[in-house]
């Protein structure tokens, strides 16, 4: 999960090797594939700067980037920031219950042996891979039937209920390596379960919470499916969602286009900048056993 | 002495852990159990919108299977589906394995090479879908002002406009989305592999090719299982990016309708045919239900066979 830092470099490792060909090749094609991955962004920035014209004729041009124009009008003319704060709501609540009924769960899972633990882990496992997409037809008349359509509930619950599969398996493999020692001693001591569940042993896996709680938020933050079928309320849209009405709107003023895509962009990229390694951690972590 | 619990009474005991996975479980059962077998249910009636009308058996299967147009329409984003993975399943996933061994080498500057490669994973595909769309524009795309900017005006076609390119043009953008996904997967998998399988390859003089060829490659044979498998699940679920870049008809002319947007339209109706039929709509699911987890299970076991093989 982090960088191997034993490993010697390519060129050390081959010692006296015949051409240095093999290097200068990797190293252009990251160079590259770097490129691919980053221009279209720093287009889309760039853009975001720029008027409609400017686009059409300098394309790859460094703009002015003291013309906020094109924000000022995303931000005035659009439920950008309706749509963000409800991004913000929804995945903080699902984060929230995710991390405490996952954690609770995969706490009695790893800690304590009971008849069913098995059968109860895999069925939790087994919601790793339910896509839950082609169950829509049913969620959505269940919804209804709640009357929780249309409501940001409605999302929570439903990223609550993807999310657990993948936090008890993270954590319940966590729990398990804490020391047995370290419950007894508080047993010892007269501690209730819970007391040596919530000060000893769960502050403990923090690190296994941050993982996650990055795995989930990130499909959650991007979603665009569920809130597709179940949110019409304009109010109630989150990001991605709320996207693609303004990009109706501004259809051919692409300026305010690239615009709007640079800011729904913004706030995740700065995360991850800044958390780089624990979001690879994070969101391969289910694919790595 | 039970040494685990030498204080609790048993009933105590069992009451505290049911309150530990009660929550989880109940929700778990509500919303993905439930709502699971629902749709297996509902693909056995007739639907009137929202209402349920009479038992009707596998009438449903049989019209998406065997009745025009609908089996066409089936057939037709099935077969979407199926070029779908293999592009991904080769392009892209063995351009992550290259990068990915090319990061493993650790040459100079590759920790900046593993943020960016992973950056545009991070991006909801609405963000990625819209980007590339306005990219691929056939007059002022960036794409186009590229390719005759070098020369290649006969290459600027209207990508996401004819209906011979516009799978492939959003193959593209999914590849430019996901690539980081199976490079940091087989970078994670080949940083594993123990030092001295690597030292011995290298004692016995063996070169780069055989290297990857016959160490590296087999070793890494779980992170490629994994892949196989989540690729599978993504691309025949693939829905939001064709959404997005081509619309709920899968524009040009069903060029790029896939599985998901023929369901999406079956059940939830469109502009065009008006009608929701959540009867259909549920047979849908339920095959493309069947096939993923059928495929997904039986890849699982082959591949994991050829891991010991390997």
């Amino acid at each position: 999960m982090t960088t191997a830092t034993t490993l010697p470099t390519g060129a050390e490792a081959r010692g006296a090797a015949p051409i240095k060909l093999q290097p200068f090749l990797l190293q252009v094609l990251l160079i590259a594939n770097s490129v691919l991955m980053l221009y279209p962004i720093l287009v889309m920035v760039f853009s975001a700067f720029k008027d409609t014209g400017q686009i059409y004729d300098s394309p790859f041009s460094v703009p002015d980037f003291t013309n906020l124009v094109n924000f000022g009008k995303i931000i005035t003319q659009t439920n950008f920031v309706t749509y963000l704060v409800n991004s913000f709501i929804v995945t903080g609540s699902a984060i929230l219950l995710i991390l405490t009924f996952g954690s609770m769960a995969a706490y009695g899972l790893a800690r304590y042996q009971f008849r069913g633990n098995t059968i109860l882990f895999l069925f939790f496992l087994s919601g790793l891979m339910v896509p839950l997409k082609l169950a829509i037809i049913p969620l959505f008349i269940q919804f209804k039937n709640l009357g929780i359509l249309d409501t940001r509930l409605s999302l929570i619950l439903l990223y609550t209920a993807m999310g657990l599969p993948s936090t008890i398996f993270i954590m319940t493999g966590f729990i398990r390596t804490l020391p047995q020692e370290l419950e007894d001693a508080a047993r010892i001591d007269g501690a209730s379960e819970l007391r040596i569940m919530t000060s000893i042993m769960l502050p403990l896996t923090r690190p296994a919470m941050i993982i996650a709680a990055i795995h989930n938020a990130v499909p959650t933050w991007n979603d665009f499916f569920f809130p597709l079928v179940f949110i019409q309320t304009d109010a109630r849209k989150t990001l991605p969602q709320g996207l693609t009405t303004f990009m109706g709107e501004f259809n051919t003023d692409w300026g305010a286009l690239f615009a709007g895509l640079t800011l729904s962009a913004l706030p995740i990229v700065v995360v991850y900048i800044v958390l780089s390694r624990q979001f690879i951690a994070g969101m391969t972590s289910g694919a790595l056993k | 002495m039970d040494r685990q619990f030498p204080s609790l009474h048993r009933l105590r005991r069992t009451a505290w852990i049911a309150f530990l996975v009660a929550p989880a479980l109940i929700i778990m059962v509500t919303f993905v159990v439930v709502p699971i077998i629902s749709a297996l249910a509902f693909s056995l009636y007739d639907w009137r919108g929202l209402a349920r009308g009479a038992f009707v058996g596998l009438e449903n299967f049989r019209q998406v299977l065997f009745q025009e147009p609908f089996a066409g329409w089936t057939r037709n984003a099935f077969k979407h589906n199926v070029i779908v993975f293999v592009t991904i399943m080769v392009v892209q996933n063995a351009t992550g394995f290259l990068l990915a061994y090319a990061l493993f080498k650790e040459p100079f500057g590759y920790k900046f090479h593993r943020v960016s490669v992973f950056l545009p994973v991070v991006l909801s595909t609405v963000i990625v879908g819209f980007l590339w769309k306005l990219f691929l524009h056939p007059l002022f795309g960036l794409v186009n002002q590229v390719l005759v900017g070098v020369g290649l005006e006969s290459l600027a076609l209207p990508w996401l406009g004819d209906s011979r390119t516009a799978l492939w043009a959003l193959i593209f953008a999914n590849a430019w989305h996901f690539v980081g996904f199976p490079t940091l997967i087989y970078l994670a998998g080949m940083q594993r592999i123990s030092q001295d399988h690597i030292d011995a390859a290298r004692l016995e003089g063996a070169g780069e090719w055989n290297m990857i060829r016959y160490v590296i490659w087999p070793l890494v044979a779980p992170s490629t299982t994994i892949i196989f498998v989540l690729t599978f699940i993504g691309s025949f679920n693939w829905f939001e990016l064709p959404f997005i870049m081509a619309g709920l008809d899968g524009s040009p002319f069903g060029s790029t309708d896939v599985l998901g947007l023929y369901f999406y339209r079956t059940a939830f109706g469109n502009q065009s045919a008006g009608v929701q039929d959540f009867g259909k709509g549920s047979a849908l699911a339920v095959l493309i239900f069947l096939v993923i987890v059928t495929v997904a299970a039986l890849w699982t076991i082959y591949l994991r066979k050829r891991e010991v093989e390997l």
